[in-house]
This record gives C-alpha cells, sequence and structure tokens, in this order.
C-alpha cells in the first residue's frame, strides 16, 4: 500500500486525501492548523459549473480561457471545465448544502466575467461549507490527522531528484519531526499573506509551501500573477464576495457616480477603482438597492464584518472598499497529473499552478479547480508511490532543520521582523500592486535583499519550546521574503501588462516577447528565471 | 485601555492605546509591538475560520468579532487542555464529531425545495469554534459528553432531505449524547452564528423517540429506584 503525505488540510489537501484513500493509499494529512480553520472556509462566492439552462461548457471553456489573458492552457480547462458538473455532484453526494432555487436545483449565480450564471453557491458560505463537509467525509474515511504541524522543508534525495517525504515543527511540543512517504502532496495554499493588511487572505497564508518547494528543487511559475479582488473593506482588507455585484451592486466613486461595468473580470474592475480612488479620494459599493431581505438572506456575512469592521450598515449605508490582494495565480510548476519537477513530489490547489487561470482567475473557479484537481491529484499521487516505493536513504534534513530551530533562538534580535513585515506589506502594495512599475520594482527589490542580509539580526523574541507562535510567524516571514524576491524578479523580467500584471511604465500586452510562462528555479542557491512555453 | 489576560496560573495586564478595534486587533499589536511571547490563535479575522474563541468576563467570544472594553479579563476557553496562554488543545472536534457519525451516509441526487435546503442551513453554518462547548456545564460531570456542536452536526445531517440513512448517527448518540444534555440551553447564546444546539439536541431527542429510542434516565427512574407500595416480605 502507497503511502502518501498531504501537507496543507484545506480544500485541496482534504480532496486529495479522499481520492487517495478511495485510490487505496494510507493517508496522512499534516496542517499548519485545523483543517476546518484554512483559508478554504474564507471563499464565498461559488463553484463554476454548466448544469443546463442556457449555458454550455464551451462557454465557461471561452470565458475562463479569455480571462487568462494567454497564459491559460485550454487542455487544462477543458479538463477543469468538463469535469465540472460532475465535481458539483460529488460535492453534493458529500452533502454539500447548496442553495436551490425556485425549481428545487442548485442555484448559481453570476460572477464577473462570466457569461452566463454558473456559480453554485451555499448562501456566501460555501467555501466554509465545502470545507466542513470534507472534513467530516474524511474523519467518516478514518484520515489520520496531524495538525499544528509546520512544513520546515521537504527531504529531497539531491542525487535522485527523489522527494523522500518532508520535516515539521510540532508547534505545541516545539519538536522537530520527518515523516517519511511514497509520494508527497503539497497543499498549501497561496502567498496574499506577504501584502499583509492589504490582504483578504488568512494570516496563515503565507507561502509555505512553495517557499519549501524551491528550496527542493521544484520549479515555479507565474509568481507575479496576483489577483487583486476589487471590493474589500477599506480599513481591514475584509472580503466582499463578488456576488454582491452579481447581484446588481453598484460601485460609486466619492461624487457617488457609477463609473464602470460592475461585472467585468477583476482584474479591470480593480484597476478601474483603483484609478478613481486616485482621482476622487474614495470608492464605495451599493448594495442598498437589493433591499434588507435580500441582504440578509443572501449576503449575511458581509452585512456582519461590514458593520463589525467599518461602523455602517449596508442595508441603509455605502460601504468604503478597496481592491486588495486575494489569490495567487503563480505557484509551483505542475504538468497534467499534478506532479512537480522533482519526482514524487505533487502540488494542487492555490500552492500550484494548474495553468486554469493564467494571468487573471474568474470568480467561481478557484473551488471548482481544488475539486476537479485535487480528485485527480489524489489518486495520481496514490498510483505514483504504489508504482515506485519510496527507497530508504539517509538523509540529513531533520539534522539540520533540528539544527535551525535550535540556533534561530540565539539570532540576535537587534531588528524586529514584525516592523519588517509591516513594511513588507506595505511596499508591495504600493510597488507590487494593482500598477507596477520598473523603478518602484528595483527599489523593492533591494529593500528585500537588505531584509534577507538582516535576517540574522532579526528572531524570535520568545524563547519558548511550547507552543512558540512567534518563532512559527518568524519562520513564516522567512517564507514570504524567499517568495517575495521572486515575485518582484519575475514582475521586473515581464515588461508587458497583461491580466492582473500591469505596467504603469509598459501598458500594453506583448505577446511575442513574453507570451509564455515565467519559470523560476534555484541553481547552487541563486535564483534563475527564464519564460516559457 | 487596560486588559487582563490569562496566562496560565496568573492574569497579566497589557495598556493599550487603541480604540473602536477587534480584541484580536488589540492582542495583535501586542504581539508586535509589546510582548512577543503572548500566544493566541487567530486566522481569518473574519469570523469564519473558528480560531480565536476565548472567554471575556466569562463569556464566549469570537476575538475578531468583539470590542473591547476597559478592564475586560480574557481568558481561554473551558473544557479543553490549555496548551499556552490562550491556545487550547482542539482534538476534542476530531474526536466527538467521530462518535458522533456527524456525516453523511450517503446524499440524493435531484431535486430539493428551497425550503428544505434552509432548514439546515444554520446547523451547516458552524465554525466549529467550541464557544458552545466551552460554555457546557456537562463537562463538569461528565468529559465524554459528545457535546454541542457534534450534535448540531449530527442533526443538520439527520434533517437533510437528501440523506439516505440516519440509523447509525442515531445510535451513535444515545450514549454520552443526546440524554447526557440537560437542555440548560448555555451554549445557545454564545454562539456567534446564531445556532441553538440546545433546539437541535431536543429535536433528536424526538427523533431517537420515534425511532424506539427511550432516555434512558426516565427508564431507571420508573424501572427501579422509586418503588412506592410495593410488598416487602
Amino acid at each position: 500500500m502507497a503511502k502518501v503525505l498531504i501537507i496543507g488540510g484545506g480544500g485541496a489537501g482534504l480532496v486529495s486525501a479522499l481520492s487517495a484513500h478511495e485510490a487505496g493509499a494510507e493517508v496522512i494529512v499534516v496542517s499548519k492548523t485545523l483543517p476546518t480553520r484554512s483559508q478554504t472556509s474564507m471563499a464565498q462566492g461559488g463553484m463554476n459549473a454548466v448544469l443546463g439552462g442556457n449555458d454550455s461548457i464551451e462557454s465557461h471553456i471561452a470565458d475562463t480561457l479569455r480571462s487568462s489573458a494567454g497564459l491559460g492552457d485550454e487542455k487544462q480547462i477543458t479538463v477543469m471545465c468538463e469535469n465540472a458538473p460532475d465535481a458539483v455532484r460529488w460535492c453534493n453526494s458529500m452533502g454539500l448544502p447548496f442553495s436551490r432555487d425556485e425549481s428545487g436545483e442548485i442555484a448559481r449565480r453570476r460572477l464577473g466575467g462570466a457569461s452566463a450564471p454558473r456559480a453554485c453557491y451555499a448562501q456566501d458560505y460555501t467555501g466554509l461549507k465545502l470545507l466542513h463537509t470534507l472534513y467530516d467525509q474524511c474523519l467518516k474515511a478514518k484520515i489520520t490527522f496531524h495538525n499544528e504541524r509546520f512544513l520546515l522543508n521537504l527531504i529531497v534525495d539531491e542525487e535522485s531528484n527523489r522527494v523522500l517525504g518532508a520535516t515539521f515543527l510540532d508547534i505545541a511540543t516545539g519538536e522537530v519531526e520527518e515523516i517519511r512517504a511514497d509520494s508527497v502532496i503539497l497543499a498549501t495554499g497561496g502567498y496574499g499573506g506577504i501584502y499583509g493588511k492589504h490582504s483578504t487572505n488568512s494570516v496563515q497564508a503565507t507561502g509555505d509551501g512553495l517557499a519549501a518547494a524551491i528550496r527542493a528543487g521544484a520549479k515555479l511559475a507565474d509568481l507575479e500573477f496576483i489577483q487583486f479582488h476589487p471590493t474589500a473593506l477599506k480599513n481591514s482588507s475584509i472580503l466582499i464576495s463578488e456576488s454582491a455585484r452579481g447581484a446588481g451592486g453598484y460601485l460609486l466613486n466619492a461624487n457617488k457616480e457609477r463609473f464602470t461595468d460592475e461585472l467585468a473580470p477583476r482584474d479591470v474592475v480593480a484597476r478601474a477603482i483603483h484609478e478613481e480612488m486616485t482621482k476622487s479620494g474614495a470608492v464605495y459599493l451599493d448594495i442598498r438597492h437589493l433591499g434588507e431581505e435580500f441582504i440578509t438572506h443572501e449576503l449575511p456575512q458581509e452585512r456582519k464584518l461590514a458593520q463589525i469592521y467599518e461602523g455602517i450598515d449596508p442595508v441603509h449605508e455605502l460601504i468604503p472598499i478597496k481592491p486588495s490582494a486575494h489569490y495567487s495565480m503563480g505557484g509551483i510548476e505542475v504538468d497534467a497529473q499534478c506532479m512537480s519537477s522533482v519526482s514524487g513530489l505533487f502540488a494542487v490547489g492555490e500552492c500550484a499552478n494548474h495553468k486554469t487561470h493564467g494571468a487573471n482567475r474568474l470568480g467561481g473557479n478557484s473551488l471548482l479547480e481544488l475539486v476537479v484537481f485535487g480528485r485527480h491529484c489524489g489518486k495520481n499521487a496514490a498510483e505514483f508511490g504504489a508504482q515506485n516505493p519510496v527507497p530508504a536513504l539517509e538523509n540529513t534534513q531533520l539534522a539540520k532543520d533540528t539544527n535551525f530551530v535550535r540556533g534561530v533562538m540565539y539570532f540576535t534580535n537587534q531588528i524586529d521582523f514584525y516592523q519588517k513585515q509591516e513594511m513588507l506589506a506595505n511596499i508591495f502594495y504600493n510597488n507590487v500592486g494593482l500598477v507596477r512599475e520598473d523603478m518602484g520594482l528595483k527599489a523593492v527589490l533591494g529593500a528585500i535583499r537588505q531584509m534577507q542580509k538582516e535576517l540574522p539580526f532579526m528572531g524570535p523574541k520568545d524563547k519558548s519550546k511550547i507552543c512558540n507562535t512567534n518563532l512559527v510567524e518568524f519562520i513564516e516571514f522567512g517564507n514570504k521574503i524567499e517568495l517575495a524576491e521572486i515575485i518582484v524578479v519575475c514582475a521586473i523580467s515581464r515588461s508587458e501588462s497583461r491580466g492582473a500584471h500591469y505596467r504603469g511604465d509598459i501598458p500594453a500586452r506583448n505577446d511575442v516577447m513574453f507570451g509564455a510562462h515565467t519559470i523560476t528555479w534555484r541553481e547552487g542557491g541563486v535564483l534563475c528565471a527564464d519564460f516559457m512555453e | 485601555m487596560e486588559i487582563k489576560i490569562l496566562r496560565g496560573e496568573e492574569a497579566q495586564s497589557y495598556n493599550v492605546e487603541l480604540e473602536g478595534v477587534t480584541l484580536l486587533t488589540v492582542l495583535n499589536h501586542i504581539k508586535t509591538k509589546i510582548d512577543s511571547t503572548l500566544t493566541y490563535s487567530h486566522g481569518c479575522r473574519s469570523g469564519v475560520c473558528g480560531s480565536c474563541a476565548v472567554r471575556v468576563n466569562g463569556r464566549e467570544q469570537l476575538m475578531c468579532e468583539y470590542k473591547p472594553n476597559e478592564g475586560d479579563t480574557i481568558e481561554p476557553i473551558r473544557n479543553a487542555r490549555v496548551i499556552r496562554d490562550l491556545v487550547v488543545d482542539s482534538s476534542s472536534i476530531a474526536r466527538f464529531n467521530s462518535l458522533a457519525r456527524a456525516w453523511t451516509e450517503g446524499s440524493r441526487e435531484g431535486k430539493v425545495s428551497e425550503d428544505e435546503m434552509s432548514s439546515i442551513q444554520t446547523q451547516s453554518d458552524c465554525i466549529l469554534c467550541s464557544s458552545c462547548m466551552s460554555a457546557c456545564p456537562v463537562y463538569a460531570v461528565n468529559p465524554d459528553f459528545i457535546g454541542p456542536f457534534a450534535l448540531t452536526r449530527v442533526w443538520r445531517y439527520v434533517s437533510d432531505a437528501r440523506e439516505i440513512s440516519s440509523d447509525a448517527k442515531i445510535a451513535a448518540v444515545q450514549t454520552n449524547g443526546i440524554w447526557d444534555c440537560t437542555l440548560c440551553g448555555e451554549c445557545v447564546p454564545v454562539c456567534p452564528q446564531n445556532i441553538a444546539p440546545a433546539q437541535d439536541i431536543r429535536m433528536l431527542r424526538t427523533k431517537s423517540g420515534m425511532m424506539g429510542y427511550q432516555d434512558p434516565n426516565m427508564a431507571s427512574m420508573f424501572g427501579g429506584g422509586l418503588d412506592f407500595g410495593s410488598p416487602v416480605f
């Protein structure tokens, strides 16, 4: 029986776990937190699938392809869209409580960039209910969970380029441990956390899996593509779902006038808002005309959050908003089987780049992607593991990481990493955000390289072995810095504008030079980048 | 503003100059600017991940939804082992949901009316923050009580119009389950999602009765204990 190690307990991890289990593998899910606390719980809008009506799978493919601005892979997108109806049926068969329409069918709503209403949803709790339903099924299948374990590194045999397992910090005890497996799936989520308070993401979205992957020799793809959600609450960057606009919400400028098509793709709307904010100082979302009953019924979270964080009631008042970093299109480079460039190392969900979103993701396609490719990835990893049992090779990774965790306590702490983290978030939002320019990007790169040099002068102030979240946050900061450098290098290299990557100094798209993926990897510690088909 | 945070045996006071923000924002401020050893759990900061439940002046709150007042005392939630400061062991979530078999045995395809679906809407809003477990007095006498969140989850699946079989779930909650609840209702006001577990437990009792199960407390009451007038020879 193959042993499959899954790192990450969000939607992608749990779907892979169920799928690998079904394929006969012994599955261990290792998660930084309790699985139901993952980023997936925050997804609101829905899961796209064509279930009949005046819609067609061809339109779903065409919409997704168009939005991807030349970086979506038609084959992968076709796989995702063709499997979408079955993915929704599968979720329904597990008991996901989809909202229903008047005829009793699964209700669908229209999200930005879609030519028809095709996002199946469960009020504005689609991600929460999907995640909990999956977790219930994992408990039913008696899948083994190791929670509150922080991924340190993948264990790779350098000679054969074969993954052997991974090392973790047991957060509660402070011990470093290794888990060996026949195949490893990374399902660790995105890297929006780099943007700190300018991101809609959970504080956990620190890109740990991507950072570990590139350290282990894997390739990353298209890291410069980060989606900004048009409507986050102005002060807290808390997400107001696209369904608010899908249902007819307006965007208003400081003079209370509409200024854009609210249902254009996210990159277009986000830039229009950015421009309007620069011009008139403020932008608001107006859903008052939808009425109290509709808002209470369909957008209960939004109403509550606007009241807590902005002190306004959207039933009667305008919601102050700004665009915020929301989704990482870039990720670990994987093939059609979801395998990375390291043998036996798979990746799925937001941490992977399945080439389905390209330069800009459509709302409702991320939950879909994690279900379709999660099922696919779990099965593939189980089969790979069964056919290629992991060799019992000696490896020094555990010793190295144990030493690191011990040694980091002696870092000098002359520089406060929380301050640097906040600075990183601010300079990223302002220079590696919606509008980027060569000068600003290069300045940020300089600042990041300085921070990398300063890391030994930072470190955790808390010296406790037991449940040291200060230590965890410091290592997360290290991962953020590692990825930040790569994102900026990609953004500098891509001297054109495409999808979510908009260069103020070069607003045109250039397919001849840049109609390809930005692939990055490390060779002997040196960061390499190239454009590849 | 001064707030007190229980850390192990002792409470520590912190002074922060922040107004109109959530308790989580205050704790983040303390951790990043004043005392990095302060330890707590958090995630989404928007009330859906269920990480940040604590007790404020003896009542369960999500830190990301609660705005603190001068003199508030913050403690970890109850009925769970404290790992450090406000972080507690969350393993009872998997344990009790598994014991209660809180999952579908299979879910029918086909049409379901809006009304039928909205009848399980509230129960499926649960974020597993454990506030209800913290407020429940039954744990003082029975640490194996399956408890409010798991029983609500069972009712959510049992009352799902698509569910093909509820037998195993109903059987699973007879021992240390629905009959151990005192229906005191302490779990209801503390739920950040407005779920009423006590209500769901009452529904499970009715359903169990219809399926031929009996309240074991009642059975023992009439079967033994009180024995009026029986001749003693």
